[in-house]
């Protein structure tokens, strides 16, 4: 009997000394998510006024033919009016805008995947986008259920050499790695999606089907695959350091600064040249496009160095 | 016998103890995260509301219940000479409808957003409150008080800041309202004028009326003509149906009903909200398709890229659609409507953005306008110098404005 309790005690005491150890060695950290707040250490700033303005004419010239973005959207026939709106809308702002479906939609065209798995989807779409990029250097991956403002996307990357790797969004912390938030959208140079598409043949380091015991989100994945190549999730911010990339709708953001009691809660909310902004509805959506392309107050100039033409044939923007 | 026992017991123990710690822990390091981001609530609202105070100070001068802008909103890195020339030559006074119960829900967003762009604004209330401010119309709350607390309103404002604005502009405090549109709109009237904008209904009057949720704005003359047409019992209090009465007492005076539409003919003062207007369809037998007095247009059309206000907007939307409005913009994007620029302003040559490098998906090679290089105002004063002789001719179009007949 006594032998079994000072067992029992010492049970005890090991377990809770494991424990212990384990939570302090960080790895496994209870209750703690991937906490978005987290310092990053890599992250991409918006150029400034005065950097664009000691570029010369022709590095300008240089620069704009450079920054030109493939779009690869992954659409599923479930979310058909996602789809359809988002060709309506932003899509029209991407010098490519490719939609990639899990299966064929007699509705729309889309580049027909024949695939259910998450992962194998992205790779498949990447490989295809990599092979149809033609002279396109910039690659934005999202879901029609996010909106992007791809002329800021484009002020963001346009003093970055896509002949560098970049790998570029709402960088997120998950234990030891960095990876970019599927649903804030993905930006990658040519030269990360063709180390991607290398890396792809590589079973042991990127497997098409995870063998890890618990199954990564296809986020995950691909950061995992990119960092075997030298390539590191990076955040995306403006001037101040105010994140460009939202995994949140533009209204639940205000209504968060709202919650906060800030003084100007417009200030405490977002950028003014945000990139992307996820989960609003399809007329949210088209509100956005109204108040982002149109609706502006008479007087106030903004003399950027860069100039964007409207799409042809729309009339929303 | 015994020694499997004991370690059986061991073994429970060992669970016991990671499970107890596990718990333990997750308590801590939660209170520990938690306590970071809580304090106490009490402290963190009279701190952000002593922060608010001086802020307000900061902006507004309150003087006999009205707020004097002192310093309105301006942007970093943005050339705003021609809406800070407009602020100068086409003073607004905005005044809100509210009331006592609203204060906190709804108008302290107004305050908040849009307000900060009118030179002067007046917080109209059945009851006085010095500290927000608001003004004691000495009428009752509710709608059959809607037409009393206008007439009485538009009263105080004509006798207490009539040399201080030359427009005034009668708003809901679920209105939202570009009030730097609202100059462009009216820049091309004088306060002399008898003339009054805003949403035009036709129905019940010759001439129509605006719609009182819209927010409408009179010229001097016309508050005159209308706080003489009372002294003169020309006009009464016909109905509370406020801008109904409103119009009707307009066509009595010989105030002439403005046509408000932007020079392609698109509606700037939006009697719903922007989603309505530019996504709904409304069923052809809702009021809307028979009180409008101009075409209505569904989707983009409905509505002008210098849109004055819309209707209807809770506290959220008013953040939301100052964000918009005044901030969140596409760096570099050269909207496809280009307003001209008011008669008698000087033309705004950059509004043409014609210089800079052009960037289109259709045609890859550059387009190189007229303009070698804008130069950033701020680095150098050649502003104008650097224009072309090609410039002149854009002087013409502005002048040659007339469609707004």
């Amino acid at each position: 009997m006594l032998s079994e309790g000072s067992s029992f005690v010492k049970g005890i005491a090991l377990g809770g000394t494991f424990c212990l150890l384990l939570s302090l060695l960080g790895s496994f950290a209870p209750g703690m998510q991937s906490s978005p707040e987290d310092h990053h250490h890599h992250h991409i700033k918006a150029p400034t006024k005065d950097e664009l303005q000691s570029l010369s004419d022709s590095q300008m010239v240089e620069l704009s033919q450079r920054v030109r973005v493939y779009c690869v959207i992954m659409v599923q026939p479930s979310v058909l009016v996602y789809w359809s709106t988002a060709k309506d809308t932003w899509g029209k702002h991407c010098d490519q805008a490719v939609f990639y479906s899990s299966e064929s939609a007699k509705a729309l065209e889309a580049v027909d995947l024949n695939e259910q798995d998450e992962w194998a989807k992205l790779r498949k779409a990447l490989k295809h986008a990599y092979d149809n990029a033609g002279d396109l250097r910039w690659f934005f991956v999202a879901r029609p259920t996010t909106f992007a403002i791809i002329e800021n996307l484009k002020y963001l990357i346009l003093a970055k050499d896509p002949n560098e790797p970049f790998y570029i969004g709402h960088a997120m912390k998950s234990g030891e790695l960095e990876y970019v938030e599927y649903q804030s959208g993905i930006v990658l140079s040519y030269e990360a999606l063709k180390r991607l598409v290398n890396v792809f043949k590589d079973e042991e380091k990127c497997p098409e089907r995870g063998r890890a015991l618990w199954k990564l989100s296809e986020e995950k994945q691909l950061a995992i695959c990119l960092k075997y190549t030298g390539v590191f999730a990076e955040n995306g911010e403006d001037t101040q350091g105010k994140g460009l990339f939202n995994s949140k709708s533009v209204g639940s953001l205000i209504q968060d600064s709202m919650n906060k009691n800030n003084l100007d809660v417009v200030e405490g909310c977002c950028s003014d040249l945000a990139i992307t902004f996820s989960g609003m509805s399809p007329n949210q959506m088209q509100v956005m496009m109204f108040g982002v392309y149109r609706l502006r107050p008479y007087g106030h100039n903004f003399h950027d160095s860069l100039i964007f033409l409207p799409p042809e044939g729309s009339d929303n923007d | 016998m015994k020694a499997l026992g004991s370690r059986f017991a061991f073994l429970i123990g060992f669970l016991v103890g990671t499970c107890t710690l596990y718990v333990f822990l997750r308590q801590v390091w939660f209170e520990r995260t938690f306590s970071t981001r809580s304090q106490p609530d009490g402290l963190e609202k009279t701190a952000a509301q002593l922060r608010e105070l001086e802020e307000d100070s900061k902006n507004w001068k309150k003087e006999r219940s009205a707020l004097f802008n002192l310093n309105h909103p301006h942007h970093k890195g943005e050339d705003s000479h021609m809406a800070d020339e407009l602020y100068k030559k086409v003073r607004i006074l905005c005044w809100v409808m509210t009331g006592p119960n609203n204060l906190q829900k709804k108008a302290r967003h107004v305050k908040n957003t849009w307000s900060r762009h009118c030179n002067v604004v007046v917080f109209m209330s059945s009851v006085d409150d010095p500290d927000f401010p608001t003004v004691g119309l000495g009428t009752k709350e509710g709608r059959d008080q809607l037409y009393w607390k206008t007439i009485r309103a538009f009263h105080y404002a004509l006798e207490n800041h009539g040399d201080e604005a030359d427009w005034f502009l009668k708003a809901d405090d679920d209105t939202y309202v570009v009030v730097d549109n609202l100059r462009w709109v009216l820049a091309n009237h004088t306060p002399e004028e008898p003339i009054y904008f805003g949403r035009r209904f036709k129905p019940y009057t010759k001439q129509g009326y605006m719609s009182g949720g819209a927010g409408y704005v009179l010229s001097k003359e016309a508050l005159k003509r209308f706080v003489d047409g009372f002294k003169t019992k020309v006009c009464t209090h016909t109905t509370h149906v406020e801008d109904l009465a409103m119009g009707q007492c307009m066509e009595k005076v010989g105030v002439v009903a403005g046509d408000a539409r932007d020079t392609v003919l698109r509606e700037t003062f939006h009697p719903f909200v922007p989603e309505q207007h530019l996504t709904s369809k409304f069923p052809k037998s809702f009021w809307y398709w028979s009180y409008c007095y101009y075409p209505i247009s569904e989707g983009p059309n409905c509505c002008s890229d210098l849109s004055v206000s819309f209707h209807y907007v809770d506290a959220s939307l008013m953040y939301l659609l100052e964000y918009y409005a005044y901030h969140l913009r596409a760096f570099g994007y050269r909207y496809r409507y280009q307003p001209p620029a008011p008669l008698g302003y000087k033309n705004e040559a950059w509004d043409r953005s014609e210089g800079g490098h052009s960037y289109s998906k259709e045609q890859p090679a550059i387009q190189r306008g007229p303009l070698a290089r804008v130069e950033s105002p701020s680095r150098t004063d050649r502003k104008q110098e650097v224009m072309p002789p090609a410039a002149a001719e854009k002087d013409q179009p502005a002048a040659a404005q007339d469609d707004k007949q």
